[in-house]
């Protein structure tokens, strides 16, 4: 049986009663290929944070910081995108083989 | 102001939704509803009600801008019949399962094809899992008291479910009767300001999500949910029923037994069909037998330990369906079915028959009605059964 709450304790008819719950929906889980992004090579021009669908590219003063891997499900779209190639979507299995 | 009026049984329908007063009715016309939504929709136009009324392109839209209203927050009303209810298949089961409290009129019409326009109940009983309340009505008194009495049923908080409210096509829809109508005070004071029970898409103070995807880890809780609100169903339907007969003086259950108390062999049938047995009820009991009828009004949820209480005592049963559950067992009808399940969990052991009748308008007459009852007798006499299910009135 999957984890969750019981039938008595949810709202009746699928309903959703908060708004932004949407970040609690970890679909870092889905990824099979891992952005990895060489700072050197970033000219911080956001184009992979205005493209990602799933909001997980990270950025402090103006600058792009990381990946929310919590979220990202590794589409690919930012590497993609980037116009400085500095992107790399590595198969999630070589991050396994360090832990 | 009460009225008794000349009414059919649409027009008696659409005198109730005037009095509602409903927020939204979104609605197509078809055979032979058109004439609820047409009288209807002369009332928005002439003023009589705030209704907005969607005319839409099809009845799967219908039931959609029914759900998607409901979801705002709106008391919400349609009316359809037989292909129409078909092609609300897919978005009657998200009425039931967003909890939306729509009422609708489903005036019984044959499924094509060979295409027809008359009355059996094909359309509502394909409908039967879809999570509905359904409630059949035997005459256009019956359909008007019904639709008001479905608004507070859909509405209760314990159920949170959709209601259609069934009368017999053309037999009911279209045949001038009596009807005694409450006041638009009353009617209004019944049904009460509509205040939903959950949270509305037009609420911004308390953001929802309506409709979002659910898979493996809560669809089923969601279903197990909407069982909770049909099994609440039975009782709310009962005491909605005893607060509008202490209204209107008129009486409903979840069943009509007549002359069934001291009866040896009774008729199970829906709608106006249980009208005509009435008379031939009372001339074979003018002539010393032991006849009664059953007319189930509820259908969904099935009344089943209520239902084989009041029919324990008999000798012999006739189930009469308007509608073949293809392929089932025996290939009989669904009341068949209901009434067989429900005898072999909650007792009884008296045969049981089945005869499909009237497919397709096909009329129904006294006579035929008199055979099934000559029928029971005969299995009283010889006790044998010589046919499980009948098929009165076909030719051979
Ligand atoms: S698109 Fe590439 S260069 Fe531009 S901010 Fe993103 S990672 Fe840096
Ligand atoms: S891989 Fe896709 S989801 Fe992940 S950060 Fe890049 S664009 Fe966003």
């Amino acid at each position: 049986m999957p984890k969750g709450t019981g039938w008595k304790d949810i709202p009746i008819g699928g309903l959703i009663l908060e708004a932004g719950n949407s970040a609690e929906y970890k679909t870092g889980g889905w990824r099979a290929f891992r952005p990895v992004r060489d700072a050197e090579k970033c000219i911080h021009c956001l184009f992979c944070w205005i493209y990602c669908p799933d909001s997980s590219i990270l950025v402090q003063d103006e600058k792009m910081v990381g990946f929310d891997l919590e979220h990202c499900k590794g589409c690919g779209v930012c590497a993609q995108v980037c116009p400085t190639k500095c992107i790399t979507m590595t198969p999630e299995t070589e991050f396994e083989k360090e832990k | 102001m009460r009225e008794i009026m000349a009414l059919d049984g649409n027009a008696a329908v659409a005198h109730a939704m005037r009095q509602i007063n409903p927020d939204v009715v979104a609605a197509y016309p078809i055979t032979p509803q058109t004439s609820t939504v047409q009288t209807f929709s002369e009332f928005v136009a002439n003023g009589l009600v705030k209704t907005e009324f969607i005319t839409v392109e099809s009845e799967h839209s219908a039931m959609s801008a029914c759900i998607g209203a409901a979801a705002a927050g709106a008391r919400v009303m349609t009316a359809t019949s037989s292909a129409g209810l078909a092609f609300m298949w897919e978005v009657l089961y998200i009425a039931a399962s967003y909890r939306l409290p729509i009422v609708m009129l489903d005036v019984n019409r044959a499924l094509s094809g060979p295409i027809n326009i008359h009355c059996d109940h094909s359309d509502t009983m394909g409908a039967r899992e879809a999570g509905w309340i359904q409630i059949f009505s035997e005459n256009a008194q019956e359909s008007y008291d019904n639709f008001i009495q479905a608004v507070r049923i859909a509405e209760h908080p314990d159920v949170l479910l959709p209601v259609m409210v069934m009368h017999d096509g053309f037999i009911t829809s279209h045949a001038m009767e009596r009807v005694e109508l409450l006041s638009d005070e009353e009617v209004q004071s019944f049904v009460g300001e509509y205040k939903p029970a959950m949270p509305t898409l037009l609420d911004v103070h308390n953001p929802v999500t309506y409709g979002p995807l659910d898979f493996y880890d809560y669809y089923f809780e969601h279903k197990r949910q909407q069982v909770e609100g049909m099994a609440h169903a039975q009782e709310v339907i009962l005491e909605v029923a005893r607060e509008y007969e202490k209204l209107s003086g008129r009486r409903y259950g979840l069943f009509e037994a007549y002359r069934l108390e001291d009866a040896e062999v009774a008729i199970v049938v829906l709608s106006s069909t249980a009208g005509t047995t009435k008379a031939v009820v009372d001339k074979l009991r003018a002539q010393g037998k032991k006849v009664g009828l059953l007319k189930p009004r509820v259908f969904r949820p099935f009344p089943a330990k209520e239902l084989a209480d009041a029919l324990r005592h008999l000798k012999a049963v006739a189930v009469m369906d308007r509608s073949i559950s293809f392929g089932a067992m025996h290939n009989a009808g669904p009341l068949y079915l209901e009434v067989l399940s429900a005898q072999r969990i909650y007792g009884g052991n008296m045969p049981v028959v089945d005869y499909i009748f009237g497919l397709g308008g096909r009329d129904i007459v006294p006579a035929q009605i008199e055979s099934v009852y000559d029928d029971l007798f005969r299995i009283l006499e010889t006790g044998q059964v010589e046919r499980l299910v009948t098929y009165l009135g076909v030719r051979e």
